[in-house]
């Protein structure tokens, strides 16, 4: 066996699923980087989670091929998940059973696991999500917040070379978002690959290397996040208390479709270096109070992307 | 061969002692299965006390039928219980254990996160298997004994007279009250398995735990019905009051070891289904 990672923690080609009469994946081609925080993006109801179960080989593609770690799936599932912690739609756990003691079921359950070692990995995975206070506690009074928290530590039980993690901040408070957010970097730097959907653009923005988009079961995008982002026009904001003399302006240089707003004028700048239209400005004696670029936001590309919003898929 | 996998070949084993310990806390150590133990229990000492109310009435008859000689001697209230509980109670009770195994991780969403730890579909399959096998004897011992030590504390221990008439000593009695309450865990376990594969074709407990039961009760009716006579062999309870069979002198064992014959053949079928049904199965709860 080779020691060398494979090029692609995931992959898939052609990976297709249909429930009933409704085409859930269609013809999936991803492409996950060892070592990149992937974000898996799509509105509610775009196929991401039933992607996520073929991956992990919990429900069976009705055609096309996958890898994890470099193993084909379904079949390398036994010698490939331990090495796999994964956060699939939302915690889930024996209510009447504690913290611990959910825990304690899943490490019994992989057979990797060595039991000597249970009890010390258990109190470090939870205190890492900072559920060391609530150990003993029964699932079952758990806030959504902190049943989170368990299923992020349930993937934790074990270094792991690839994280997938479905929504993982789900139900957190602005504080527990930031934690994860921290922790996703945290685990990244430790060298793990880590996969993370989510319909938050903003979240996977701030977390990610590399994005793919999902809509209505297709991948409509694939890419590190700044190729993404380049592909849509950039735009820029004046502020100036004489919005039509810029629009003359603006109009000579060639920007396509200057708005005026309240003391202001938006457009696309396209290949226009800002200084240049600045200057321009300037000469044609109109007030710059502020002039901004606006780097595209993803929510932006992927506007650009699908034509549409970021709604939820029938 | 790395280190790392050689250590993850020698665990395996390990490995599934360890999930199935975790598998008999799980199963044991919910407040509502343990209720449930003691229901059992319950039954069998409200029998007792109900044949030794009417017992103080009128004196006992001199019949060979069971209840009447568990006035004479507790031990028989061991025997009795089963023979009473095996009709509904220790069936509803595994229907319940075995709409659990399946259905209940599936309803609690935990059934991924088992297959992810990973556990292979089959080692999960067999392990929920062998804890039904286990809450099955579990319960026909609970009755068993429950109905022992309530006869002797009722109606005082002794000698028992066989079936056939000859004495049997205190030690022999329990030892064959014993293997009366094995068989019935045998039966169990075998209507279990086909609770497992029920519980492997639905996400709701309830919904299995119901099936199971109802296949139960419909296998006594149709036990009961003469003109399916050609049927009855077949039918996996059938045989199962044969348990008294081993109060004969000597123990007549011809309907018995059939009755396990069929248990066997209804366990490994049903067991077979559910693997054919979960193996593939898509896990989308």
């Amino acid at each position: 066996m080779s020691s060398a990672a494979p090029e692609l923690a995931i992959g898939s080609e052609g990976l297709s699923k249909r429930f009933g009469r409704q085409q859930v994946v269609d013809d999936l081609a991803l492409a996950v980087p060892t070592g990149s925080v992937y974000g898996f993006i799509g509105p509610n109801g775009s196929g991401k989670t039933t992607t996520i179960r073929m991956l992990l080989g919990l429900v069976r593609p009705d055609a096309g091929t996958s890898t994890l770690l470099g193993e084909s799936m379904p079949h390398g599932a036994g010698r490939v998940l331990p090495r796999v912690g994964a956060l699939v739609e939302g915690p889930a756990f024996h209510p009447y059973l504690s913290g611990t003691a959910n825990l304690r079921r899943l490490d019994a359950a992989d057979p990797t696991s060595d039991p000597s070692t249970a009890a010390s990995r258990i109190s470090a995975a939870l205190d890492r999500v900072g559920l060391g206070a609530a150990a003993g506690k029964r699932y079952r009074a758990y806030s959504l917040g902190m049943r989170q928290r368990l299923g992020i530590a349930a993937a934790l039980l074990h270094p792991r070379d690839l994280l997938v993690l479905d929504e993982p901040t789900n139900g957190l408070d602005p504080q527990g978002t930031r934690e994860v957010r921290h922790l996703i970097a945290e685990l990244a730097a430790d060298g793990s690959t880590v996969f993370v959907s989510s319909h938050l653009l903003a979240e996977v923005e701030q977390l990610c290397s590399h994005v793919g988009v999902m809509l209505t079961g297709r991948l409509v995008a694939q890419g590190p996040l700044a190729e993404l982002r380049a592909l849509t026009a950039r735009r820029f904001r004046l502020e100036t208390p004489d919005p039509p003399a810029a629009m003359g302006i603006l109009e000579q240089l060639g920007v396509p479709d200057p708005m005026i707003g309240a003391g202001e004028v938006t457009g696309t700048l396209g290949d226009l270096p800002p200084e240049t239209v600045v200057a321009a400005l300037v000469a044609g004696g109109v007030a710059v109070q502020a002039f901004t670029p606006v780097t595209a936001t993803l929510e932006d590309a992927f506007v650009e992307l699908t034509g549409e919003g970021f709604d939820v898929s029938g | 061969m790395s280190a790392g996998e050689a250590t993850a070949v020698r665990r395996r084993g390990l490995g599934t002692g360890r999930l199935f310990g975790s598998e008999l806390g799980l199963v044991f150590g919910r407040r509502r299965n343990q209720v449930g133990l003691a229901t059992l229990l319950g039954l069998v000492v409200l029998v007792g006390v109900a044949l030794k109310v009417s017992a103080m009435r009128r004196p006992p008859s001199r019949g060979g039928d069971l209840m009447t000689a568990v006035a004479g001697n507790g031990i028989y209230l061991g025997f009795a219980g089963l023979t009473i509980e095996i009709a509904l109670f220790l069936p509803l009770a595994v229907s319940v254990l075995a709409g659990d195994a399946v259905a209940g991780e599936a309803n609690l969403g935990t059934l991924r996160y088992l297959l992810l730890a990973p556990v292979s579909r089959l080692r999960l399959l067999a392990i929920k298997a062998a804890a039904l096998a286990v809450g099955s004897l579990i319960g026909a011992l609970v009755v068993a004994a429950g109905g022992v030590l309530t006869g002797v504390l009722l109606f005082g221990a002794g000698p028992l007279v066989s079936l056939s008439g000859t004495q049997l000593s205190v030690a022999d009695g329990l030892w064959r009250l014993t293997l009366a309450a094995l068989y019935v865990a045998a039966g169990l376990a075998a209507l279990g398995m086909i609770g497992l594969f029920i519980s492997t074709l639905t996400e709701q407990p309830i919904a299995a735990t119901v099936a199971t039961a109802m296949v139960g009760t419909l296998l006594w009716i149709l036990d009961a019905v003469p003109q399916l006579d050609w049927l009855h062999p077949w039918l996996l309870v059938d045989r199962w009051p044969a348990l008294v069979d081993l109060l004969r002198e000597p123990v007549f064992l011809d309907r018995i070891i059939a009755g396990l014959g069929v248990d066997a053949g209804y366990a490994a079928l049903f067991f077979v289904l559910a693997w054919l049904r979960f193996r593939r199965k898509d896990v989308t709860s």
